[in-house]
């Protein structure tokens, strides 16, 4: 069956998983706030490419995963991970024929978000938001996605998944 | 067909990603009452368990082969260094033990009994999450070594926090520096009281409340006051760095830096401080009133 829909997908949540391990890696101090958002980008970028396959439920699902191992807020990645994968689940035609550089835009402006919200649970919960730890995310992320792009499009078309 | 797709699926998309939001509202304000969730986190960090693992393992690799590199010499200067260090120890453990019998001796004179032996458990800090300003650690001992919430946690130089996430397997420490964490502590040479709260930096401390003539020097010693009830007393906490009096405030500002390695510690105390007190003694009921 699963050849059927095209190739066995084992790619995706290995390449998940590695976001994630991306995510947690310990860095040194001054790099911590320039750390890409790994997790979102492939979550992006299978949003994207397969959306019937990782939608919504798989976003909301690894956010909550992110939480506990993260110890934020349980829901807190959940429910900004849910609105990316909505907005780019809808969008993903148009995703598709954008150039890179509007891709890196459009990508930026999806981490913004979830910073965005991240920033307003932050000061809900009484915490002074960091704001560098927010955003700096955003520029990294926008310069990674390119090169993270070819690699997972490499990848997907090597495994052949549609 | 693809249109057809994306017609079916638009509403519905729609009323999926309301029921998953409004779950995950409902997640948040629940787990910010903390204790609910408890379960729901120890079995979700049950199932992350070896992710964090593998997160760990680069560092842990680093170190193997860092270990296995190391030359004979090297070896035998830190072994002559720890016999070293040993001998002091041990020269000053035998001091301790004296003193420590005296201490009693003379609180029993004084019908006031200590808090002496304490149970220990050395953990592995297998994960940081130092995201300012929340500064938290992931330990490899939980529930079924009998780790408990509230549990003081401390490395070799000093108090490094509180466990705050209990799991059957590991546990979740909130750090000294974490913003949100504060206890009550007292400068070892003069015994003024004032809270220690985190600063959200590395091993930053703020000591609040403190009186502007209080009797605060640069390089002061602090050390916990127990008043709490949690933390035992007399662990230091940490050393006054700088001290500034504006007359024009009610109290000083005075900020410290932690004695323990709270972010480098690879290895940490876990305290089961040992409360002998007899429960009709006024001492232990002053610290249960703390609590």
């Amino acid at each position: 069956m699963m050849a059927e829909q095209g190739g066995s997908a084992w790619a995706i949540p290995v390449t998940l998983l590695a976001a994630i391990v991306l995510t947690l890696m310990p860095l040194p101090d001054w790099a911590v706030a320039w750390r890409p958002a790994w997790t979102v980008m492939v979550l992006i970028y299978w949003c994207m490419a397969v959306p019937d396959r990782v939608g919504i439920g798989a976003a909301w699902v690894i956010g909550l995963v992110l939480d506990a191992l993260e110890g934020s807020l349980l829901g807190q990645h959940a429910a900004g991970f849910a609105i990316i994968a909505y907005l780019t689940v809808t969008n993903h035609r148009r995703l598709r024929a954008f150039s890179w550089f509007q891709q890196s835009l459009c990508v930026g402006l999806l981490v913004a978000t979830n910073a965005l919200l991240k920033s307003w649970v932050q000061g809900i919960m009484g915490l002074t938001p960091n704001y560098a730890i927010h955003w700096l995310p955003v520029i990294s992320t926008m310069v990674f996605w390119p090169w993270l792009y070819l690699v997972l499009r490499d990848m997907r078309r090597k495994h052949g998944i549609v | 067909m693809a249109e057809k797709t994306l017609f079916r699926r638009g509403p519905l998309l729609r009323l999926r990603l309301g029921l998953l939001l409004l779950t995950s509202l409902g997640l948040m304000i629940v787990d910010h009452q903390r204790e609910q969730l408890e379960n729901v986190r120890g079995a979700l960090s049950l199932v992350v368990y070896p992710l964090q693992y593998v997160v760990n393992l680069p560092q842990e690799i680093v170190r193997g082969v860092r270990k296995t590199l190391v030359t004979q010499t090297s070896l035998i200067a830190e072994n002559r260094r720890l016999r070293r260090q040993n001998l002091m120890l041990k020269t000053r453990s035998q001091r301790f033990a004296a003193l420590e019998a005296e201490n009693m001796r003379l609180r029993e004179l004084l019908e006031s009994s200590l808090e002496v032996s304490e149970r220990v458990l050395v953990a592995d800090v297998i994960a940081l999450e130092l995201v300012s300003p929340s500064r938290t650690a992931v330990l490899d001992k939980g529930s079924q070594q009998g780790v408990y919430q509230g549990q003081p946690i401390i490395d070799g130089d000093g108090i490094m926090g509180q466990i705050i996430h209990v799991n059957p397997i590991s546990s979740t420490a909130l750090l000294i520096t974490d913003i949100s964490h504060a206890l009550p502590v007292q400068i070892n040479r003069s015994g003024v009281r004032a809270i220690a709260s985190g600063s959200g930096s590395a091993d930053g401390l703020e000591l609040a409340h403190v009186p502007l003539n209080a009797d605060v020097k640069r390089g002061d010693l602090i050390v916990s006051s127990g008043l709490d009830g949690r933390f035992p007393a007399g662990y230091p906490v940490g050393v006054v760095t700088v001290i500034s009096v504006d007359p024009g405030e009610p109290f000083a500002k005075v900020m410290a830096v932690a004695s323990a390695k709270v972010e480098q510690a690879r290895e940490v105390l876990l305290l089961w401080p040992d409360r002998r007190q007899s429960p009709d003694h006024p001492s232990s009921r002053e610290s249960i009133a703390f609590q």
